[in-house]
């Protein structure tokens, strides 16, 4: 399922936005029939892309599932924050086991299941990068190969937040973490090392791969929808900023997530049986910069003098990007785009112009202006 | 009917007729047989309903055991020696979340040096991982703890180990009465969970836990063994009356009535320890021995109502407690707390070296005269260590132990084992 060419320019959640569609256009978020499936009062940071994505897409999966689902957790964030017992967040049938095993136990609900004849019920796993593309590799690839029934979802933060920042194999290059920190000559991650956990899914050739990100929510919950609709190992790996580890505002989650897809730091795309079927072109690209500049993370590559090397090389990344999966050309926004109106916010008289917190391009003051 | 077979497809088609739903395997020597008998009985479609999953580790074997426990299935798997060092982290985690996963285990040494043969160095070091440990004396006790042992799981919503000694036991074609499945059944009910992760009633398993709850948690584990010092008792007796066979319960006791010198051993090695008493009696020595089934829960009362009387106690261990020797005598030790005997430690068979009826013989021989050490060796071969050890004071950089001793022993056919 693809999600509906709808373009959204006033805000960076796209849910507010609902109100200016029909009801069947509308997110499984403004559906009264939501299941909130990790529900309010968990403890995530103000901000928290994982929070964000983990409730769009088990909302999206309990919908497609009918409500018949359940969820393995890998230990990190969305474990620890949700779970302070008796605080559990889940209103669905939900476990947690260890760090490196989220994949596993997912398959060994799924083979129960099946034995129980009860294939109905679906499986999602779950974890952040730290316990996916690295302690939890082995238990993935495993589940990938064998073609598990389980759709697992990656909430990749880019390092192990939950101890405390440090780095993991999906840390980009020169971005400072508690052991990668912004001293010596070549300050932060370096360049050369990490791993990209989609194109590893891809080379189990595995029925579905997609990458999203929580500023385009709407999109997230179609690929869920999509990923529930095919049986066998499914994999969808979703970019959370963190505001705490990343040292960006709380407010910037969105924009952030958005700035990376628009400068082609994080390709977004669909691959079934191990090809790309679907690419999320770039709407207006964006300079790395754009995207490096509001993240702490990255503060030594401005400051105390702006590293044009280091910025080049980033930028080298995101370009081969943007070749190696066709993200620039004729962008989906002429084809069939419902273009919704203006700003909401200005339609409703509450717009406080750029830099305004729900902006997803706040930066962009034309974005203001009627669509484009 | 008895039937001539392998140890391991006895506990194979024993297990299958324990009707498992969820079957994870990954190889390992000498457990292999057993996960290839059973994908052999999923494929045929004679056991079934059950899914065999070929997984890509023991600790993922472990893992989709958790979620297929906790989802209602009926969870089974097979390890040996490194295998259950690789999923130690997911045992932990299946005990501390209760879940009656049922594993056996083949014992094999642990490495370095890579061995493949048996002692029992593997489950001794998850002698604390909230795991029951059940350890088989031969192969018809073997497949009848394992019938035993889901029940006893699934009564307390705990896991339970069921440890054989590998080749000793897995490899060894031996005589075996094979329940039927009417028998099975009858004794061993469907898998009712005590938790269950089902979408018409969501809860939470597995959250974290605060210091304010975390002792309470971590005692259930405890509470629930010493139930188990109960309820194993009883499903033996159980399982007498409905297959007519003793086995399993705590410990077993062989002519120790009047035996001034008291043996205990846990699994294959009492055959050779009983055979070598028989001998010993007839020349007159007052020997015994004492069979320990059930290691976890360890069963002090019954342990020191069996060794209470005699003079002194031998325990012959098939492990080694680096830095201070034995790891059942401490246990036995605890149980015999105020009790003055003489107390030996025996380590021997490590990493598959025979335990001959000749040794045996002159260590019990020795321990009735009280000649031995406190921490005794068995057969090891002094001259070989202490050769080893002289280099290592002549030079810093001796090299590796391993390869220094195999060029000093030589070629394995070239003298005698």
């Amino acid at each position: 399922m693809k999600a509906p060419a709808i373009r959204f320019y006033q805000t960076g959640s796209f849910a507010v936005g609902n109100r200016l569609l029909d009801p069947e256009q509308r997110s499984v978020q403004a559906g009264e029939q939501r299941t909130n499936s990790i529900t309010c009062g968990h403890r995530a940071c103000q901000g928290c892309g994982e929070a964000l994505g983990a409730r769009y897409a088990l909302d999206a999966a309990m919908r497609a599932t009918n409500g018949q689902m359940i969820a393995a957790n890998a230990t990190g964030c969305l474990e620890v924050f949700s779970t302070p017992y008796p605080e559990s967040s889940w209103r669905i049938p939900w476990i947690h086991s260890l760090f490196a095993n989220a994949p596993s136990v997912s398959t060994g609900i799924a083979a129960a299941l099946r034995a129980k004849g009860r294939e109905d019920v679906r499986v999602v796993g779950q974890g952040g990068d730290g316990g996916t593309v690295d302690i939890g590799m082995a238990c993935l690839s495993g589940m990938f190969e064998r073609n598990d029934d389980v759709l697992y979802i990656c909430y990749d933060n880019e390092a192990y937040m939950n101890t405390g920042v440090q780095r993991s194999g999906s840390t980009p290059p020169a971005a400072r973490t508690a052991t990668t920190q912004a001293v010596g000559p070549e300050p932060g991650n370096v360049f050369g090392q990490g791993k990209s956990a989609p194109l590893i899914a891809m080379a189990h050739e595995i029925p579905y791969v997609a990458t999203a990100t929580v500023a385009e929510l709407r999109d997230l919950e179609a690929k869920v929808q999509s990923a529930m609709e095919v049986h066998g190992a499914r994999y969808l790996h979703v970019f959370v900023p963190c505001p705490l580890g990343w040292g960006s505002a709380s407010k910037d989650t969105i924009k952030i997530a958005r700035l990376a897809k628009e400068s082609g730091i994080f390709p977004v795309f669909e691959a079934r049986d191990g090809e790309v079927t679907e690419v999320s072109k770039i709407r207006r690209q964006v300079p790395v910069e754009d995207y490096l500049r509001p993240q702490t993370r990255f503060a030594h590559l401005f400051a105390p003098e702006v590293r044009t090397d280091v910025i080049a090389r980033i930028q080298a990344g995101a370009d081969r990007n943007i070749r190696r999966f066709g993200l620039l050309g004729s962008g989906a926004d002429k084809e069939g785009a419902v273009l919704v109106g203006t700003c909401a916010d200005q339609r409703t008289g509450t717009c406080a112009g750029p830099g305004q917190a729900t902006c997803g391009l706040a930066s962009k003051a034309e974005d203001h202006e009627a669509g484009r | 009917m008895p039937r001539q077979l392998e140890g391991s497809r006895a506990v194979a088609e024993a297990v299958a007729l324990c009707r498992p739903e969820v079957i994870c395997a990954y190889p390992i020597s000498p457990q292999t047989h057993i996960v290839e008998n059973l994908s052999r009985l999923v494929k045929s479609g004679e056991l079934a309903p059950c899914e065999f999953v070929n997984v890509e580790s023991e600790f993922a074997a472990m893992s989709a055991s958790i979620g297929a426990s906790a989802t209602g299935a009926r969870a089974y798997t097979a390890t040996a020696s490194q295998g259950l060092l690789y999923m130690t982290e997911a045992l932990y985690n299946a005990s501390g979340l209760g879940l009656p996963i049922v594993m056996t285990v083949a014992n094999r040494a642990i490495g370095a040096p890579i061995n493949i043969w048996n002692d029992h160095s593997d489950s001794m070091s998850q002698r604390d991982s909230g795991w029951i440990q059940l350890y088989a004396e031969t192969n018809q006790e073997a497949l009848d703890l394992h019938i035993q042992a889901f029940r006893l799981a699934e009564e307390l919503s705990t896991p339970v180990m069921v440890c054989m000694d590998g080749f000793i036991l897995t490899h060894a074609v031996e005589r075996v009465e094979m329940p039927t499945q009417e028998q099975v059944d009858a004794f061993l009910p469907p898998f009712q969970p005590r938790q269950l992760l089902d979408p018409d009633e969501p809860i939470t398993i597995g959250a974290m836990v605060g210091p304010e709850a975390f002792m309470e948690v971590k005692y259930l584990a405890h509470a629930k063994q010493m139930q188990a010092l109960e309820l194993i008792p009883e499903i033996a007796a159980d399982f007498k009356d409905a297959f007519g066979r003793d086995s399993g319960g705590l410990i077993r006791s062989y002519r120790v009535e009047d035996a001034e010198t008291i043996v205990l051993a846990l699994g294959s090695v009492l055959g050779t320890i009983k055979d070598t008493i028989d001998e010993l009696r007839e020349g007159g020595m007052k020997v015994g021995a004492v069979g320990i089934t059930s290691f976890r829960p360890f069963p002090l009362g019954a342990v020191r109502a069996a060794l209470g009387h005699a003079q002194r106690v031998l325990v012959l261990e098939k492990a080694l407690a680096v830095g201070i020797g034995g790891i059942v005598s401490a246990n036995v030790r605890m149980a015999l707390a105020g009790i003055q005997l003489h107390g030996y430690t025996v380590i021997a068979g490590l990493g598959g070296r025979p335990i001959t009826k000749a040794s045996l013989h002159r260590l019990f021989t020795d321990a009735a005269a009280d000649r031995l050490e406190p921490l005794t060796f068995l057969d090891m071969d002094w001259d070989v260590v202490n050769r080893e050890l002289q280099r290592m004071r002549s030079s810093r950089a001796s090299g590796p132990h391993a390869e220094n001793i195999l060029r000093d022993v030589g070629p394995v056919a070239a003298g005698p084992v």
